[in-house]
């Protein structure tokens, strides 16, 4: 997992594996420095992948302190947001991801209730 | 405060000490002059208004003005249009603003945040959008910032109270910058904008305003505050043209025009005459009123044609003819404009009134005088003006229009059309006070004619004829007749014709009798002298009878005494000498 933390290019990634629920999910983690939003989100983040998507997950944090220019890629506005690269469409969740049945929503692991 | 003081206020405030506020220039066309010198330097402008109403172009030529004309680089955070987009919209205007982005002396960045494709979940804050900013900023060195509509975020995000304390951070930060930052928002029902965003823009405060009356539209402009600082607070119209903005302060102008005792010409010697045998003054405005076809515009025509005989530069507004045809229509009555057209002195711009609104006609004014610099302006009529809206709109106008006429010194001549079966000078109540020289064409029927009489209700400042004289349109020009009273009134046309054929022959008769006169006193004095003269015939006819008989009784005398000596002689009685003695 560390090394797709440094990775630079994500689009060069080889085809996710055939079978539908051993695709990789790539999410990307916007963080501003150390602040406690952005340690809880990616700590709630953490969790919540070793839980519902054990194994295949990569995490990708891009703090914006340090590369402000990389904002404007995902129009991120808030922070923090979780940016859903794949599986495609791209999702974006915004907040500490304090609320784990959100989460799950949001990233369409669970289908809304309604 | 009057305008005069505020504007003395602000020069002094642009001049030295900047005692009061920090202000940091538009470059838009007279936002500066009622702002005072500009948007609050270093602190939020909130500018608000509904859709279409020009708020993002107005943002837009503060940064690229700012960029261009004052040094200060910009930032554009757009949430409703992309880069491409808005420069492809603002090049219609003159502003290119891929070359700004290129030369780094202006950053558009585009903040699209899409509902529909976000969740929300636990706490967060706007700390991206800072950042982008920031950076931004950074980039360029910006000392303007564009938030363009920031309102859109209530769209994407749900969550009202981070949102509001966000944005409240926001232009906190924004102050703590230093930058001079424009806000922009949708007007709201109750509000000035949807969100509350004034709540938090407290410093400047700008409403934009796009209305339509009587099918015509016109952008308006008011500073609703402007925290620590004086500024105009009327409605001002504004224009979105090929220049950009241009709003018309023209009302700040007030009274403070110089006045001059020069005088000059209208062109007419009759109507001169009447003017206390000078004329008007220069840079005063007269008004030709009279009902259709008295020959308003011929008099307007002769203003003109005596203005650029002076070598006067002098610019026509014409409302309801084309130029070709007010030359020929003039060239009919004596006077050749063409020349002046040839020669440059002439320009006659020819528009509906209809074709836009108020203030874009006002822009459009003011721009071509200020482009020919003329000494005369003829607005022919403006009767439609007033008639467009109920006069309320137009009236403002004209008073911006004189004042700054004559703030330029210039002279200014207005038609108006006076409807049929309205009085005269009920007509026009609304703009007379405004008007130094009033001149009325009147109908006059009477006999089976209609002529014209003309008359001065009021000019100010001279002495001027009371008397309505007839008004004559001839092929060498117009004239101006004595009027004559008759039991019916004036008399004009035949009626004066015949009046003057009566007092011809009147006089004729005074004449005749005078000469008959003078001859019998001749004849007598003939027969006189002819008296005189045969009674010295008689006189000398008898002088001369008695001189010969005179005569003739001396020389018988004489023969006497030679008679007698003979005698004496012969007898030879007496001694000689002794001649004398008698005979013994």
């Amino acid at each position: 997992m560390t090394d797709i933390l440094n990775r630079d290019d994500t689009a060069k990634l080889p085809a996710p594996p055939a079978e539908a629920n051993e695709e990789t999910w790539e999410l990307r983690l916007y963080v501003a420095g150390q602040s406690a939003k952005s340690v809880a989100a990616f700590a709630n983040l953490r969790a919540l992948c070793e839980r519902y998507l054990p194994g295949k997950y990569e995490i990708e944090i891009v703090d914006l302190l340090q590369k402000p220019q990389l904002a404007r890629g995902d129009q991120i506005v808030a922070i923090p947001t979780l940016v859903r690269k794949l599986p495609e469409p791209i999702r974006k969740i915004v907040g500490d991801l304090s609320n784990t049945e959100k989460t799950l929503v949001g990233l369409q692991l669970r289908p809304r209730a309604w | 405060m009057t305008d005069v003081a505020r504007r003395e206020e602000v020069a002094r405030t642009n001049g030295h000490a900047r005692q009061e506020l920090a202000k940091s220039a538009t470059g838009i066309q007279g936002l500066d002059e009622i702002t005072g010198g500009g948007l609050p330097a270093g602190r939020p402008t909130l500018i608000c208004g509904s859709a279409g109403c020009g708020k993002t172009l107005l943002s837009l030529e503060f940064l690229v003005r700012g960029a261009t004309e004052f040094g200060e680089n910009g930032v554009f955070l757009a949430f409703e249009e992309t880069a491409e987009e808005l420069s492809q919209n603002v090049r219609s205007l003159g502003f290119d603003l891929d070359q700004l982005i290129e030369d780094g002396k202006l950053v558009v960045d585009y903040v699209h945040v899409d509902r529909s494709e976000i969740d929300e979940t636990g706490e967060y804050d706007l700390e991206g959008l800072f950042i982008r900013l920031a950076d931004a900023i950074d980039h360029v060195g910006a000392k303007r910032v564009v938030l363009d509509t920031i309102e859109s975020l209530f769209g994407g995000l749900s969550n009202d109270a981070i949102l509001r304390s966000e944005l409240r951070r926001l232009f906190r930060w924004l102050k703590e910058r230093g930058v001079t930052a424009i806000i922009t928002g949708e007007r709201g029902e109750k509000s000035l904008t949807r969100q509350g965003l004034e709540e938090y823009v407290s410093d400047c405060v700008i409403l934009l305003d796009h209305r339509v009356s009587g099918q015509l539209s016109t952008r308006r402009l008011r500073i609703v505050k402007y925290r620590g600082s004086t500024h105009g607070t009327n409605e001002y119209p504004f224009l979105i043209d090929q220049f950009g903005i241009s709003v018309l302060p023209i009302t700040s102008l007030g009274l403070e025009h110089g006045t001059t005792s020069e005088r000059v010409s209208t062109g007419v010697a009759g109507l001169d005459a009447m003017l206390g045998g000078k004329g008007v003054y220069r840079a005063s405005s007269i008004l030709i009123s009279g009902t259709a076809g008295t020959g308003k515009s011929t008099i307007a025509a002769h203003f003109a044609h005596a203005a650029c005989r002076r070598g006067e530069r002098c610019l026509y507004f014409a409302f309801e003819e084309s130029p070709d045809q007010i030359v020929r229509n003039m060239r009919s009555v004596g006077i050749d404009l063409m020349p002046w057209v040839d020669q440059g002195l002439l320009k006659i711009q020819a528009n509906r009134p209809s074709m836009y609104g108020l203030e874009t006609h006002l822009t459009t004014m003011y721009r071509e005088v200020q482009e020919l610099g003329p000494k005369l302006v003829i607005m022919d009529p403006i009767t439609s003006f007033l008639r467009s809206d109920g006069g309320t709109d137009a009236e403002a106008m004209l008073v911006r229009m004189i004042d700054f006429l004559k703030g330029g010194e210039i002279t200014s001549v207005f038609n108006s059309l006076t409807r049929g079966g309205s009085a005269l000078e009920q007509s026009e109540v609304g703009i007379s006070s405004l008007i130094d020289t009033w001149l009325v064409v009147k109908e006059i029927e009477q006999q089976g004619e209609r002529n014209r009489g003309l008359y001065v209700i009021k000019s100010r400042g001279m002495s001027h004829s009371e008397q309505i004289r007839e008004f004559l349109i001839t092929g060498e020009g117009s004239q101006l007749k004595d009027a004559y009273i008759g039991p019916g009134g004036v008399l004009t046309g035949s009626a004066r014709l015949a009046q003057e054929a009566r007092e011809e022959a009147a006089k004729l008769k005074r004449l005749e009798d005078i000469e008959r006169k003078q001859r019998s006193l001749e004849h007598k004095r003939l027969a006189l002298d002819a008296q005189i003269a045969t009674l010295r015939l008689e006189f000398e006819a008898e002088e001369q009878e008695a001189q010969r008989m005179i005569a003739e009784e001396q020389r018988r005398e004489e023969r006497l005494d030679e008679d007698r000596a003979e005698m004496a002689r012969s007898r030879k009685a007496d001694p000689q000498p002794e001649k004398a003695q008698e005979p013994t």
